[in-house]
Formats: structure tokens, C-alpha cells, sequence
């Protein structure tokens, strides 16, 4: 189900789903599915549990087969993945670094270049099972970028990270996406701290309800149906950033400059257990009472 | 033929050397890969491969290979189709089979049978003729995991990242079908149908905490494979004692010394 792309047309498209539909257990897990992700570009699928993500995620890397519609990759096209979180039973002794050339032979100073790109050269001789969530997630990073890739495709890329991890973790994406000029695409559940980094989102639950730059999206009002009203993030106050939108995105107001953390809570908590209010306003009026 | 195979307890150590040294690295993939309930399954039908080839007159070592594969094969197919838990399917078969290979061979009136041998293994009877089977298809089986063993591996992390990354999944797993069924049928003379999965899982097992690579742990647990078969079957002179659950325990007891605090590795 896959053919080149005319090498003229859409320059720089890496991968583009046109109509794609996928089915499985009996019904359509995945329809009338638009969507490109171009070089140097971030896309990032969101919607709830079930929708979709994965498989399409799947789908785009050849792992399914297309049921309707068609998948147009880039000649030559190389896909780096990172799966959600691998099962590697506890009795198999492997390091880091043989994990990184499981499948790809490397030299060692290959492995290490590429575990330095991502903050982990350290841990090449570390046996997987015993890495944190986010170190795993840049060891799996590194590893895809070992293959040197032309996309990237990140599925629940900060699944087991803690708190603080996720905003670096999302930081390290968009420096690779710079760095090497890359397309990436994501998926994720978690709709704060990812439409930050983004420049476009595709809201999915089994079909593409809205998108867009993300700050557009969050005002849709299939986003909103999908997600509920106090679901909205703040975006940069920078028109340059909403490029093309299928939604009206004049809607750019009372943002900070890049609210990272914007978020449907009005408070997140630590790792105590204690509530933090994310509204300072609201916090100094708790203090005040707590205070008084 | 040398006198020292005439000598019916040289011929058992050398052919429970031979498969415990083809169990262990075959073993550490049935671990890794969380299959001890698959091997055990698979090797369940065995019985019903004795049975067939008693009826269609083949050599009974090929008739265990085809059922146990065709087994395997089966629950594959059944195990993608997803419509029972797979530990439930596994017991079904497991279970299914072995009864059935058992009645198969109650009808078979007027054969010759040793059930008994066949369950628990009759080393201890093993011909020179059995020996060259053993270290033939021994080597054939080693040489066939080393072919396969970098791809095996990348399946064993994650399948569909190996897929992703352009690994013949499908073919990497249906070797390591044919090599459980290969192992199953050299080893069932050995330890018998009811006991192999031990000589895969257990050896491996003991071997975990003394390796640092997948090679490693591979290497460790044929040695403990072909430690535990020597210490089994010399407990089964010394106290009169059946084989092959003397070489079963005598595995055990390694992998209890195994998980015992050791100091000097155990640093992580």
C-alpha cells in the first residue's frame, strides 16, 4: 500500500496518509484519514484512549496493513521508531548499548555519539531494567536516531516520566527536530505540556476531528466536544507560529509568551502528594487564607 | 565402537551432555520470552507424536518433530485470532493432547509400549544409535539458533520493533518453533514428555545472575544443563533413584544455589 512520492511534488512531505482507513476486530479502528508530516515539522496526534493513535501510528510504519486509502512515503525514506514502553523480561541480561544495535550494527563510537545527543552517554553499560522512564525513553530516542533517520515516530514519548523529565524530554525533541532537520511524528494522550512544543496537532478519535496549530485547535469545537471547555491551552503570542489552519485561529489573546505547563487543573501535585496551584493568583489567595 | 560405549551409564552421561548443552541456549529464549507454559504444551503433544508414528510406521523421532510442530503452529493461529486468554488456550491444548496421544496408544492393541519411559524418560536405555541422533541433530539445532540468533533476540525485546526495523518476524518465529520441536524430540529420551520443559527452563534459569549478555547466560546454562545431567545421573547410580527426575533435581538444587547472595556480583 505504499508508493514513492514524485520526488517533485510536495518537496519535502516525508510521509502523507491519503484517506487512510484500518481495520481491525471487526470495525474501522482508524478512517478518512488526511494528514502529512513534512521535514522539520513536529505533528502531534492526540485523542482519547481507543481513538486510533497507535494504529495509526502503526499504519504509517507498514506494522498494518491499510484497509482503504493509501500511505506515500519519501523515496527512500528512513523511520526511526520509539514504541510505548517495551516489556524486556527482568531475566534477560542486556546493556544499553547492546539494546542500541539490537538491530542496527553500530560501531561503539557510533552508540556513544548517539547516546550523547540525548543526555544519556553514561548509561551504555547500564542493564535496561534498571533505567528510569525518562532515561529509557532518550536511550529508545538515541537508538532511533542511530538509523539515521529522516522522521521520527514517538509514541507516548514521556510515558513514565516524572513531572520535570516531561518538559525536557519535550525540549530534547524539538532540538533534534532543529538539529537534524528531522519530521517528527508523535503521539500522545497528554494535551498540556505536548501542544507547546508542536506545530501541528491532529485531534483523533477514529477520524480527524480538527486541525491546526495547536493554539487554533484548542478553540475547535469538535477539540472541545472531545476534551471539554476548560481543556484549552495558552500558545505563544506569535501569528508567525499558526501557519496553516483549517479552523479560525484568531485567537491568540491573553497568553504568556510559552505557557508550558497550561493544563485543565488548575493545580498539579507533587511528588508528596501536596497541591500546587498552578494560577499564582489563586495560590496567593490560599496563602493569604492559610496565612490569616 | 570404543568399549566406553558399551557401558550403558557412559552412553546416558553422554547423551544427557549432549541435550542438556542444546537445552540451555534454546531454554534462555523460553525464559526471556516468557514460553515455559508454551514449552510445556508443545511438549505435552509429544506423546501424541509417538503414538502417530507408531500408526504410520515412521521413525518415532519424526513423528514427535511434525506433531509437536504442527502443535506449535496451531496455536499460533489460535493465539492470533485472540479469542481466549493465551494461558487458557495453552491449558486446553496442553491438556487435550497429552490425553489424547495417551488413548491413541491404549488402542494401539498389541504394541510393545514403555508409557512409563516415554513420560519420564529411560535414559539409562539409550543405544549408540540413539547417541548419534542426539549430537546430530544436537549440532543441527546449534547451528540453526546461531543463524537465527540475532534476529530471535531483537524479536525477544520487542517484535514489533524489530518488525518496524525490517526483522523477518514470522520466519525468525517459526524457526524457533521448528528448534523447540527439535529439542523436545532429541530430549524426551532423556528426561521425558512431562519433565523437558525443566531441562530448558530450569538450567537458564540458574544461569541468570552469572551473566552480563544474552551469550553469556546462553553459555551458563548449557553448562548447568550439562553439570546437572552428570550430578543426576551419578545420584541415580549412587542411590538407585529414576534419571531423569534425579537430573531434573539435581538442576533444581543448582538454580537454589544460584539464588543464593553472592557479593562478588551482585552489584547492579
Amino acid at each position: 500500500m505504499s508508493e514513492p512520492l514524485p520526488a517533485a511534488f510536495e518537496g519535502d512531505t516525508l510521509v502523507a496518509a491519503k484517506g487512510l482507513g484500518v481495520r481491525g476486530d471487526g470495525r474501522w479502528l482508524v478512517h478518512d484519514i488526511d494528514l502529512d508530516v513534512r521535514r522539520g515539522e513536529i505533528v502531534t496526534v492526540i485523542g482519547p484512549n481507543g481513538g486510533g493513535k497507535t494504529t495509526l501510528a502503526r499504519a504509517l510504519l507498514g506494522l498494518v496493513p491499510a484497509a482503504a486509502g493509501r500511505i506515500e512515503r519519501a523515496a527512500g525514506l528512513r523511520i526511526g521508531y520509539v514504541p510505548q514502553r517495551l516489556q524486556i523480561d527482568r531475566t534477560l541480561p542486556l546493556s544499553v548499548g547492546r539494546l542500541m544495535t539490537a538491530t542496527h550494527r553500530a560501531s561503539a563510537d557510533e552508540v556513544t555519539a548517539a547516546l550523547a545527543e540525548t543526555g544519556v552517554a553514561a548509561l551504555c553499560d547500564r542493564p535496561v531494567q534498571a533505567l528510569s522512564g525518562g532515561e529509557f525513553q532518550r536511550v529508545m530516542l538515541a537508538r532511533a536516531l542511530l538509523r539515521r533517520p529522516d522522521l521520527l515516530v514517538l509514541d507516548e514519548p514521556v510515558q513514565g516520566v516524572d513531572f520535570g523529565g516531561e518538559a525536557m524530554l519535550y525540549q530534547l525533541i524539538a532540538d533534534l527536530r532543529d538539529r537534524r532537520h528531522l519530521g517528527i511524528l508523535m503521539v500522545s494522550h497528554d494535551l498540556h505540556v505536548v501542544m507547546a512544543a508542536t506545530d501541528r496537532v491532529i485531534c483523533l478519535n477514529a477520524h480527524v476531528c480538527c486541525t491546526g496549530a495547536p493554539q487554533a485547535v484548542t478553540r475547535d469545537p469538535e477539540y472541545l466536544k472531545l476534551f471539554g471547555p476548560h481543556a484549552h491551552i495558552h500558545g505563544h503570542a506569535d501569528a508567525d507560529d499558526v501557519g496553516d489552519v483549517d479552523v479560525d485561529a484568531n485567537v491568540l489573546g491573553e497568553a504568556p509568551a510559552y505557557a508550558l505547563y497550561a493544563h485543565h487543573h488548575d493545580h498539579h501535585h507533587e511528588v508528596d502528594g501536596s497541591v500546587i496551584h498552578d494560577d499564582p493568583e489563586q495560590a496567593a489567595r490560599e496563602d493569604g487564607h492559610n496565612a490569616g | 565402537m570404543g568399549t566406553m560405549l558399551d557401558d550403558f551409564f557412559v552412553r546416558a552421561v553422554l547423551a544427557g551432555i549432549g541435550v542438556a548443552a542444546v537445552a540451555g541456549p534454546l531454554g534462555c529464549f523460553i525464559v526471556w520470552r516468557r514460553m515455559a507454559y508454551f514449552g510445556d504444551t508443545i511438549s505435552h503433544s509429544a506423546l501424541l507424536g509417538v503414538a502417530c508414528g507408531l500408526v504410520m510406521g515412521v521413525d518415532l523421532g519424526w513423528g514427535v518433530v511434525a506433531v509437536t510442530l504442527a502443535v506449535a503452529l496451531l496455536l499460533l493461529g489460535l493465539q492470533h485470532s485472540r479469542r481466549l486468554a493465551t494461558d487458557t488456550l495453552l491449558g486446553i491444548l496442553s491438556h487435550a493432547a497429552l490425553s489424547l496421544g495417551l488413548v491413541v496408544i491404549s488402542l494401539l492393541a498389541g504394541v510393545q509400549f514403555d508409557l512409563m519411559g516415554y513420560l519420564f524418560g529411560d535414559v539409562l536405555a539409550v543405544s549408540v544409535g540413539d547417541l548419534g541422533w542426539i549430537y546430530g541433530g544436537g549440532a543441527v539445532v546449534l547451528g540453526l539458533l546461531a543463524w537465527i540468533w540475532r534476529d530471535l533476540l531483537a524479536l525477544t525485546i520487542d517484535e514489533e520493533l524489530a518488525e518496524a526495523e525490517g526483522v523477518p518476524v514470522m520466519r525468525t518465529r517459526l524457526a524457533f518453533m521448528l528448534l523447540i520441536a527439535l529439542v523436545i524430540a532429541l530430549a524426551m529420551k532423556i528426561v521425558g514428555i512431562l519433565l523437558i520443559t525443566s531441562l530448558l527452563i530450569i538450567p537458564a534459569a540458574a544461569a541468570r545472575r552469572l551473566a552480563r549478555t544474552p551469550e553469556q547466560m546462553a553459555l551458563a546454562a548449557a553448562a548447568a544443563g550439562v553439570l546437572a545431567a552428570i550430578l543426576g545421573l551419578a545420584g541415580s547410580m549412587q542411590f538407585d533413584t529414576p534419571a531423569g527426575p534425579s537430573v531434573v533435581i539435581a538442576a533444581a538444587g543448582l538454580f537454589a544455589v544460584s539464588m543464593l547472595p553472592k557479593p562478588r556480583y551482585g552489584g547492579r
